[in-house]
């Protein structure tokens, strides 16, 4: 996927897309259509989105982290401004007082291609608790205290067990040889 | 610059998966300007999001024949003309305001419009579309108090010049102090110089002081 997101930034290869596309967009809709809201809409976001990912590929940095890891932030930001009208305040690297980061490791696209293998098992292997709150969370626009609400179960519950979730994928990946 | 407060993950995560109200996301988003150590985690709690994406079951939502012609007839259309990208303000100074923060405020340090809060403080209120949260900008005159309070719920403190103490903890740029209902605290200023921080609540505060509680309503604080 890596390598086709990379041909559609820089040859605009429409075959490439077209495979990305028949994998992505039927994702993409499943998560716009978590958000209630009627399966036309969810269409018409989920074409947003990958349009979006037509126009933008020549920004995606395989360095930086997956296909599949960009186009969520591409679709998690057009389902915030669709449903919530809220902005997504987000840093800029170009601004000025942005303070960027010195540490650049030595072959970084290979590090995270390494990477996104290690979190794959690493969620597998997480335990069914946890990784339905890390679901629901991602997946259902849900506030931790709204999902401990509907859980039935006291805030800091699920704070911890958010908590241990990330302490075990970072675990794995910091055996990966990766400085997350 | 070492940052020793630093988002958590709470909130990071909260942030990654887009469910944080936009008020806490101006404190997140801005310490993350300034923090290249929290970069480095929110790249992997967004990587979770990329990984959660693969592995979204796919029920019945329609044909996917359908859907790439319909969006392989749009990418040959000629392309609408984007938005015209948002007007940033200019950064003034290095220890300045960072983006996202200083288009949120219209501007950098020494241009705003500080509104008095008596006792020397003064706050710009600042506007978000969520109606969970109060944000505004606090600055806390050298060597001076916050009046002692607690909170109905949490608070964010991110400190972008100056610095405070809290008990026996500094803060200075880019920390973060997450204070929840349970803690009663009296950040002071350093005497060096005043300390303007970005506060984030999503309850009034309250003081402990009758008399600063009797004026509260008119500080909109």
């Amino acid at each position: 996927m890596r390598e086709l997101l990379c041909a559609v930034g820089s040859r605009r290869d429409i075959d490439a897309y077209e495979v990305l596309f028949r994998h992505f967009a039927p994702r993409v809709k499943a998560y716009m259509a978590r958000m209630g809201g009627d399966s036309q809409l969810a269409e018409e976001l989920m074409q947003e989105t990958m349009i979006a990912v037509w126009n933008k590929a020549d920004r995606f940095d395989p360095s930086k982290g997956a296909a599949s890891t960009w186009i969520f932030t591409i679709a998690r930001n057009l389902r915030i401004d669709a449903f919530r009208r809220e902005k997504r305040p987000e840093f800029d690297p170009s601004d000025p007082a942005f303070v960027p980061d010195d540490m650049a490791p030595a072959d970084a696209e290979l590090d995270a291609r390494e990477a996104s293998e290690q979190l794959h098992e690493a969620i597998a292997a997480l335990p069914e608790e946890q990784a339905a709150l890390l679901k629901l969370s991602f997946f259902e626009d849900q506030s931790h205290s709204a999902i401990a609400a509907r859980l039935n179960l006291p805030l800091g519950t699920v704070k911890s067990r958010m908590r241990l979730a990330f302490d075990k994928l970072r675990a794995a990946l910091a055996r990966s040889g990766d400085l997350l | 610059m070492t940052i020793r407060h630093h988002v958590s993950d709470d909130l990071l995560l909260s942030y990654a998966a887009g469910s944080l109200a936009e008020g806490w996301s101006i404190a997140v988003a801005t310490h993350l300007a300034l923090c290249p150590a929290c970069r480095r985690r929110l790249a992997l709690a967004e990587s979770i999001g990329g990984e959660l994406l693969e592995t979204e079951t796919l029920a019945d939502h329609g044909s996917v024949d359908d859907a790439w012609a319909s969006v392989r007839r749009r990418l040959q259309q000629p392309m609408k003309p984007s938005a015209p990208a948002r007007e940033t303000p200019p950064a003034r100074q290095p220890g300045g305001l960072p983006e996202p923060l200083r288009s949120y405020v219209g501007g950098d340090i020494e241009t705003l419009a500080w509104r008095s809060l008596g006792r020397g403080a003064y706050h710009i209120p600042i506007r978000t579309a969520d109606r969970e949260t109060k944000v505004r900008l606090l600055r806390i005159p050298a060597g001076k108090p916050v009046p002692e309070h607690s909170h109905g719920g949490r608070e964010l403190t991110l400190v972008l010049s100056g610095s405070f103490v809290d008990g026996d903890e500094i803060f200075a740029r880019g920390d973060l102090e997450d204070a929840d209902a349970s803690l009663t605290h009296q950040p002071v200023a350093t005497p060096e110089t005043d300390c303007i921080c970005l506060a984030v609540t999503d309850a009034p505060l309250r003081f402990r002081s009758w008399a600063v509680r009797a004026i509260q309503p008119f500080l909109g604080i």
